[in-house]
């Protein structure tokens, strides 16, 4: 029989509401059966915990006395630069924003030990950093410079807004070339001597509902230690494509885009991070909570890591010259067993999502909705699937004229 | 027999001195270089480890004292941050020990000290700072 939201949220009010992570469902299932399992379990709860680059915070920082026009100007949190391109004393920091004397790949590979990601990490554990700003003045707004240490506490509005997250599947990255290289996804050895993979599999959120059946916008989620929303798809959003017969894409496909207030959040799921010769990005903690309306829903929450499959991709020519191929495919439970096979090379796997963190946020999740905490929202539109007609562009270059 | 991994630390008038070999030959060490570096200051820097007779180790390491080199456990030079840690297993391939290692059934990371010889290829790695080598 099918279960409404609000009938979820009336048990998760009375402290009734039987809740089990993506892994726990698994097995429940396979003992239950999927009927049974659909009438007897309410919520499933995902988590993923990894690094994510299309990240970052926008804050309110309260005007000064005499008022400066940061908009237009240049402000800098530990001096790494942020956006003003708005009003006065809004500015958006973004994750792999880096100071402007860091040497990037000047020296190669680059360390790229600070960042924008690293201020938001620090921010949360409330700790002060430097806000410096110059400002061209205006009438009313006459102040030019601006120095001053700035927390959290101290800010009206400090909001995580994060255009993509929790991409739905990833590559597995190689390296075919004969010398090492230093990418997003790790350093890679020569001649395909590791693979790199980075998604949380079967705890995973767009995992557990490949057609996005459940998850759209107001989605209520666990977001960095703390509440957030899913305000929409993510950027690259890409649902139409090759899939298995469960429904899961072979390729990278669906995202997140997501929002919380940054002052509910914490250290431990907001983690800056670096890579070698790549830059500095944010690893994110996000758990979705799969509400189980019906029998359809349940099962696909039952997904587990050996039907999950991903591509094999080369990070020393195909990835960077955009050519479209996949070396192979290998399935999750291979790659978390520490080792594939690629065109008869048996090659060690690392992962770069923490599966262990992953399943702490989804047991996160779990408790915070037993225990009355957390309660399950009914999404105002539900995000483009198969059938949306979304097409995931290239950039075609137009030359421009010169005159 | 025992064995141990020590970090040597010679000054400048020594490092032209042919130190191990008496290691070898007067005390019945057997010596395996694992990292040797002249430091800008011209001192030598190596790690060592060490197989031999209890006596034979105590006196070597006497011997080693006594000429003005400088010696410390290797453990003392490399840590783990675990609370930096976030388990997401990217040192796991390249470490070429498995003294970082994840248990598969939980896919929990541990770092176990005795086996690291202090290489360094987990530093470049690990996206999170965990690793530390103050060598």
């Amino acid at each position: 029989m099918a279960k409404t939201i609000e009938e979820i949220n009336d048990k998760i009010k009375k402290g009734k509401a039987v809740v089990l992570t993506a892994e726990e469902i698994i097995g429940y299932a396979a003992e239950k059966g999927a009927k049974k399992a659909a009438q007897e379990v309410d919520v499933v709860t995902t988590g993923t915990f990894g690094p994510m680059c299309s990240s970052g915070a926008y804050f309110n920082v309260g005007h000064t006395k005499p008022r400066i026009k940061l908009g237009g100007g240049k402000t800098y949190l530990n001096d790494v630069p942020v956006y003003t391109g708005l009003a006065a004393v809004d500015f958006f920091l973004g994750a792999t924003a880096m100071p402007d004397d860091d040497p990037r790949n000047r020296i190669y590979p680059g360390k790229f030990a600070y960042g924008g990601a690293y201020v938001i990490e620090e921010l949360v554990a409330g700790k002060d950093v430097r806000l410096t700003a110059t400002a061209y003045g205006t009438d009313c707004y006459p102040r030019k410079t601006l120095e001053t240490y700035i927390s959290l506490k101290d800010m009206n509005e400090a909001v995580l807004f994060n255009i993509r997250n929790a991409y739905q599947n990833y590559n597995v990255a190689v390296n075919l070339s004969d010398r090492m290289i230093y990418t997003y996804m790790g350093v890679l050895q020569p001649k395909m001597g590791n693979a790199n993979y980075c998604n949380a599999g079967q705890l995973s959120p767009l995992m557990n509902d490949p057609f996005y059946k459940t998850i759209g916008i107001g989605t209520r989620i666990f977001l960095g230690g703390g509440i957030g929303y899913v305000v929409g798809n993510g950027t690259q959003h890409n649902p139409d494509v090759k899939r298995t017969e469960g429904g899961i894409p072979k390729v990278t496909a669906g995202t997140l885009a997501v929002k919380g207030d940054l002052k509910m959040m914490s250290p431990k799921w907001l983690r800056g991070t670096s890579f070698t010769g790549y830059g500095v990005t944010l690893t994110v903690g996000i758990g979705v909570p799969i509400p189980v309306l019906n029998e359809e829903i349940l099962r696909y929450t039952t997904v587990r890591d050996e039907e999950i499959l991903a591509q094999v991709v080369d990070y020393s020519d195909s990835y960077p010259q955009c050519n479209p191929g996949s070396l192979g495919e290998a399935n999750y439970r291979q790659l978390k067993s520490g080792r594939i096979t690629v065109q008869g090379k048996e090659i060690p796997t690392a992962g770069l999502s923490s599966y262990l963190k992953a399943r702490e946020v989804a047991q996160t999740l779990k408790e915070w909705i037993e225990a009355g905490k957390f309660f399950l929202t009914r999404p105002v539109e539900l995000l483009p699937s198969v059938d949306s007609g979304v097409v995931l562009k290239t950039l075609k270059e137009r030359p421009i004229k010169k005159i | 027999m025992q064995k141990k991994r020590i970090v040597l630390n010679y000054p400048q008038h020594l490092v032209d001195q042919p130190v191990l070999s008496k290691l070898v030959k007067d005390y019945d060490l057997v010596v395996n270089i694992m990292r040797a570096r002249i430091t800008p200051k011209e001192e030598g820097r190596l790690v060592l480890e060490l197989t031999g007779k209890r006596a034979g180790m105590e006196a070597g390491l006497k011997y080693l004292s006594e000429i003005g080199v400088q010696t410390q456990s290797l453990a003392q030079d490399v840590k783990w941050h675990e609370d930096r840690c976030t388990h997401c297993t990217a040192c796991i391939s390249v470490c070429p020990m498995k003294a970082l290692d994840v248990q598969r059934t939980n896919m929990e990371v541990s770092f176990k000290r005795d086996k690291c010889i202090a290489c360094e290829l987990c530093i470049p790695v690990c996206p999170y700072q965990a690793m530390e080598i103050l060598f």
